[in-house]
């Protein structure tokens, strides 16, 4: 009962949000719909008993990468008289490409049932979600491809560091 | 003795009436949030008072001595000044986002001592991943403070929240791996447990626990949550003499009040976090020395972990008046300079430690 409560009103909250962020005229009231929306996430990683995605959600989402956001656009100045117009074709191609991403969910999706979605998920007593089991699964079986992503990640960090550091004699 | 076989009275009481639809998991957590908002606010407004009497100390002055005795009302006629001001809205700025954003850094002090032990029984919730939700938490004081100064259509206040936003974000990077250090050597998450797990003499608790390390962390928790803050000396965010007020510039009345309430929300939160991390929590100095065992286990863990926390505020308090403040490049580079790389090597040196069971009993 409380559980389907929170679904729905989480869910509603996503909702808005998510349309919110597309229909606000001014970047910085869009980039906050969208926080709004990533906490709405994470109340669902919680309904679902994952919580470490929902922390790390909220710390690598809500956190670090709308606060790059926000500052990038505050640093822009961007306002809707330097808003920039999209051509007619733009918008097209995306409707289009939109439309073709929910095709391929809806046909993901349809065969999905009561029966299947359990093996996915459980709510309130599910364990998959928990650090531990996830430490395990992340270092016993899947050992060699964690690190090789965390190597990526290291040659990302110094691809950056490399690609903005002034060059000798400028 | 031990904390395993607890009751909560309140709790167990309103679970015991039988109310329907779950509605008594609705009751506690509000009464929850009720009692910490009331202890973040009466702590605020007493925690105003207690910096101008250690500033005054530290500088040889009386600091507020006129309403009430020793001034300790000073505070709370602050707050009803502010409360009867009037709000002003400076020309052209967001009105939503204006009044959004000094809400938010008070949000995340009620956020982060909601899942801190006060006491074995007083706890608003207690999730299994207590640490890596206070790093999430950490966020949302620094997005409050970013969209305060754009929404303010000043260019003071845009040059604080940046700065201040650059500065928060770079030391949380630190608090985070210290806190990251301490899950390590301690092998849990859920803060109850951990601070379960410091149980015996002061030398139990995590500050003593792993040789040097453990002391090592604790000073450098105590360095970059000052820098996340923003308290001085790390104050870039609001240095008077460069910007003006920073980010709060255009704030009056409430909207500057709820600014000022987060900061000593947050400070409270801030030891909170320092004291059930590496001090024991509601832990009382010595357990297990039979001579005082009975006189310690009579005074409530609450009141142990209010003591710890007191000192670690007064701590906070003495560093703010006695050093100057470095300038912001100064700073940027003792934090991704400095810190950083020394958090990392500690992070690594524990997980050694850990690994070779070097950490003491």
């Amino acid at each position: 009962m409380m559980s389907s409560i929170l679904f729905y009103g989480l869910s509603t909250l996503l909702f808005a949000a998510a349309l919110l962020v597309i229909l606000s005229r001014n970047p910085i009231h869009s980039a906050l719909w969208l926080v709004t929306a990533f906490f709405a996430v994470a109340g669902h990683y919680v309904l679902l008993n994952a919580q470490f995605l929902a922390a790390v959600h909220v710390i690598v989402y809500a956190g670090a990468i709308m606060v790059l956001f926000l500052f990038t656009i505050m640093l822009l100045n961007l306002n809707k008289e330097t808003e920039p117009q999209h051509s007619l074709l733009v918008k097209l191609a995306g409707l289009v490409a939109g439309g073709m991403l929910l095709v391929v969910m809806v046909g993901a999706l349809r065969r999905s049932s009561a029966e299947t979605a359990s093996d996915l998920a459980t709510v309130h007593s599910g364990t998959v979600g928990l650090v531990e089991t996830l430490g395990k699964v992340l270092f016993r079986d899947f050992l060699l491809p964690f690190e090789l992503s965390s190597i990526l990640f290291l040659a990302a960090l110094v691809g950056a560091v490399v690609l903005g550091k002034k060059e000798l004699g400028e | 003795m031990d904390y395993i076989q607890t009751t909560n009275f309140i709790g167990d009481w309103v679970r015991g009436l039988g109310l329907p639809w779950g509605l008594d998991r609705a009751v506690n957590g509000i009464l929850g949030a009720l009692t910490i908002a009331g202890v973040v606010m009466a702590g605020a407004t007493l925690l105003v008072w207690v910096e101008r009497k250690v500033s005054a100390l530290i500088q040889s002055r009386l600091g507020p001595m006129r309403v009430g005795p020793w001034g300790i009302l000073q505070s709370v006629a602050d707050i009803l000044k502010l409360l009867v001001k009037e709000i002003l809205v400076p020309n052209g700025a967001d009105r939503l986002v204006y009044f959004l954003a000094p809400m938010l850094p008070l949000t995340a002090a009620f956020m982060v001592l909601a899942v801190i032990p006060f006491g074995p029984t007083l706890q608003v919730a207690n999730p299994d991943l207590g640490v890596p939700y206070l790093i999430a938490m950490g966020g949302i004081g620094v997005l409050g403070i970013l969209i305060g100064g754009w929404a303010s259509n000043n260019k003071f206040s845009l040059l604080g929240s940046l700065r201040s936003g650059a500065q928060m974000v770079s030391y949380e990077i630190s608090v985070a791996v210290i806190l990251l250090f301490i899950t390590l050597v301690s092998g849990t998450t859920d803060l109850r447990t951990l601070v379960l797990t410091q149980q015996g003499t002061v030398l139990d608790w995590w500050v003593f626990k792993v040789p040097g390390l453990g002391l090592a962390a604790f000073v450098l928790y105590l360095i970059s949550s000052t820098a996340e803050l923003n308290r001085a000396p790390f104050d870039i965010a609001e240095a008077e003499q460069e910007i003006a007020a920073g980010y709060h510039t255009e704030y009056s009345g409430m909207g500057f009040a709820m600014f000022f309430l987060a900061e000593y929300g947050n400070l409270i939160a801030s030891a909170g976090v320092a004291a059930t991390c590496f001090l024991g929590g509601f832990l009382p100095p010595a357990i297990g020395v039979p001579a005082v065992d009975r006189a310690l286990f009579a005074v409530p863990g609450l009141v142990w972990f209010a003591l710890k926390v007191a000192a670690l505020i007064l701590g906070y308090m003495w560093f703010r008046w006695t050093f100057p403040r470095p300038r912001v490049d100064q700073l940027m580079a003792l934090e991704w300079k400095f810190l950083l790389p020394v958090n990392l090597g500690l992070l690594s040196l524990g997980a050694l430690f850990t690994a070779m069971g070097w950490v003491l009993p």
